[in-house]
């Protein structure tokens, strides 16, 4: 019950984009189209799942017992940047189908804030290794959802005529508001 | 500059070495200011709520546990004397837990309410963190023991605010734990008092009711 | 490139947010009032500002391969410093920005910076462009701050001007997309205007 809690807060309550405001800038600039964002989506969540293990234990085996919790950020930045470097190489090796899918994509995710924010915010809200991941994979399956629903509006989006004024961002922008508050109605669900 | 694998390293090894020691030593100097801040908006919160003391409350703690956590309660005492406890307590609210410190007097009835800790929707559920918000003023003055301890629209006695009954739910959530803390504490009123509903246990009346069902 | 332009273009001509479209999380994040909005833009402007320095100063010794980790280890510690500083001193304002401020690190304005100015020039310069990118980032943020708060709970800069509640979805996520959304448009208009 308390994972089904997580799970579904995580996707639509508390949706990483449109309520926590964090990797919005891949949100912005990856979501043209639909199968670009699948791609990126797939990608981000993959790269959340190790993480959000690693940096569990990098806290609480590493971190916390030599007392230097202060040092966070230093830290967790450092390790999402080797990780995604590391995941790049593998998979470039073991699976060069995925790596061809997802490829493009990794080197976009370090400067993906979404993932360093949720490695700090699953530290504060002090879950288990296990929750960790399912927070982690389900706020990443949240990012996925709202960026290709969004790359979705937006393909229509393209076909209609924008005051040249609101043309390209702004735009965006505006329909992120609507999208939004469309997710705001899933608030109270959990 | 060009790169060598012995470059690479030892100018990494080098940054990472020089700010390591500067975060170090901003760490060393801030530390007692954070221990300070921290303990200043309990400290506050304390004084807020507690009848005049001349202890040390924040140092005279009991933890209590209570139905989903613990309870903190702070025993303010004059001249030895007991005079006021302080609870602090949480609920989960609307995002994450609503934290409280209560007030009570050696009567049971509430002093004050203060927020310690929410991360409720600004312009709405914040509102519990607002001093003089409906949902204290149910509270102030009266003790839990004569309240029907839910909002309005539960059937309780407490005003809700307005679009946020979620946060207020928690709110009052929260008082009743502190009130069970209270309780247990101050060795207070034996009565049963049930925290998981957020209202005392009618028992005799429930069990009636059943008893109507089943005859049916 | 006169020194007066290196410090003026961030407000206007390369603003940060309303022409380069960069540091948008923290942009929306935290804007739910003027004050907040002001408080990130000058948290992001201190280290904007000293990494920009300290990168000018070491941008010869660093091999070329490892220019970005090392510039992240020096962005990182600024981060952390300003965190620490601002726990200490302004607790009440470090609780509200919460995981904003952490996440400085990966504002790509502050990386942008570094890797398109201060690794080119000198340290006054950079100084000088962390300044001017850092005041325009600081007064988009507060500019946003201000209209969401005005429109959403009828204050400015804290003070009421009306009694009662606001159009409470100003203040709410919907309210930062479109509010940003209507004044990059209005800034794109007076910007062809002005041509």
């Amino acid at each position: 019950m308390e994972y089904f809690a997580i799970i579904i807060g995580a996707i639509f309550v508390n949706n990483v984009v449109l309520s926590q405001f964090l990797g919005i800038c891949p949100f912005l600039g990856v979501s043209n189209k639909v199968n670009t964002s699948l791609g990126m989506g797939a990608a981000v969540v993959f790269v959340m799942g190790i993480s959000s293990i690693v940096v569990y234990l990098l806290q609480y085996y590493v971190l916390v017992p030599l007392g230097i919790e202060y040092m966070q950020t230093i830290a967790f930045i450092l390790v999402i940047a080797a990780l995604v470097q590391m995941v790049e190489i593998i998979l470039k090796k073991i699976s060069p189908a995925l790596y061809q899918a997802l490829g493009i994509f990794l080197p976009l995710i370090t400067t993906n804030c979404a993932v360093l924010g949720v490695a700090i915010l699953l530290v504060q809200k002090e879950y288990s290794l296990l929750e960790s991941f399912t927070y982690a994979v389900s706020t990443a399956v949240g990012f996925a959802l709202a960026l290709t629903v969004f790359a979705g509006i937006r393909e229509r989006l393209e076909l209609n005529d924008v005051p040249q004024a609101m043309r390209g961002v702004p735009v965006a922008l505006v329909t992120a508001g609507i999208l939004a508050m469309a997710f705001m109605g899933f608030a109270g669900l959990v | 500059m060009k790169s060598s694998l012995f470059n690479m390293v030892t100018v990494l090894l080098c940054i990472t070495a020089v700010t390591s020691a500067a975060v170090g030593a901003v760490y060393y100097v801030t530390a007692e200011p954070i221990e300070i801040a921290k303990g200043q908006k309990k400290a506050s919160a304390l004084a807020q709520v507690l009848p005049p003391f001349d202890n040390a409350p924040a140092q005279q703690v009991d933890t209590v546990a209570v139905d989903g956590g613990q309870a903190l309660v702070y025993t303010a005492t004059m001249a030895g004397e007991p005079v006021g406890y302080a609870v602090e307590s949480a609920a989960a609210g609307f995002a994450g837990d609503i934290r409280l410190m209560v007030g009570f007097d050696t009567q049971g009835a509430i002093r004050n309410i203060r927020v310690l800790e929410q991360g409720e929707t600004p312009g709405l559920g914040a509102k519990v963190a607002e001093e003089g918000n409906p949902v204290e003023v149910s509270f102030v003055g009266k003790s839990p023991a004569d309240l029907k301890m839910a909002v309005r629209k539960d059937g309780g006695d407490i005003d809700a605010i307005t679009a946020s009954t979620i946060s207020s739910r928690a709110y009052v959530q929260a008082v009743s734990r502190a009130y069970a803390a209270y309780l247990e504490v101050s060795g207070g009123a034996a009565e049963e008092w049930d925290t998981s509903s957020g209202a005392t246990h009618h028992a005799a009346e429930a069990d009636a009711e059943n008893d109507k069902g089943d005859s049916l | 490139m006169k020194k007066w332009d290196i410090l003026l273009k961030g407000i206007v001509r390369e603003n940060p947010t309303f022409v380069l479209v960069l540091g948008m999380c923290p942009t929306l994040g935290t804007t739910t009032s003027a004050i907040n909005g002001a408080g990130m833009g000058i948290a992001t402007m201190f280290v904007l500002i000293l990494s920009n320095i300290v990168i000018a100063l070491i941008k010869n010794l660093i091999p070329d391969k490892v220019r970005i980790p090392a510039f992240i280890v020096v962005i990182a510690s600024f981060v952390t410093i300003i965190q620490l500083l601002m726990q200490a001193y302004v607790p009440s304002l470090y609780e509200t920005l919460g995981v904003f401020i952490p996440l400085i690190v990966v504002n790509c304005i502050i990386l942008g910076r570094a890797e398109a100015f201060a690794s080119k020039h000198n340290a006054f310069d950079s100084a000088l462009d962390g300044l001017g990118i850092g005041l325009g980032f600081t007064l988009s943020l507060t500019l946003i701050g201000a209209v969401r708060e005005m429109l959403g709970s009828g204050s400015v800069f804290g003070y009421k001007f009306i009694t009662g509640d606001g159009m409470i979805a100003f203040v709410l996520a919907p309210g930062a997309f479109l509010v940003l959304g209507y004044l990059m448009a209005l800034f794109n208009k007076l910007k062809t205007r002005m041509r």
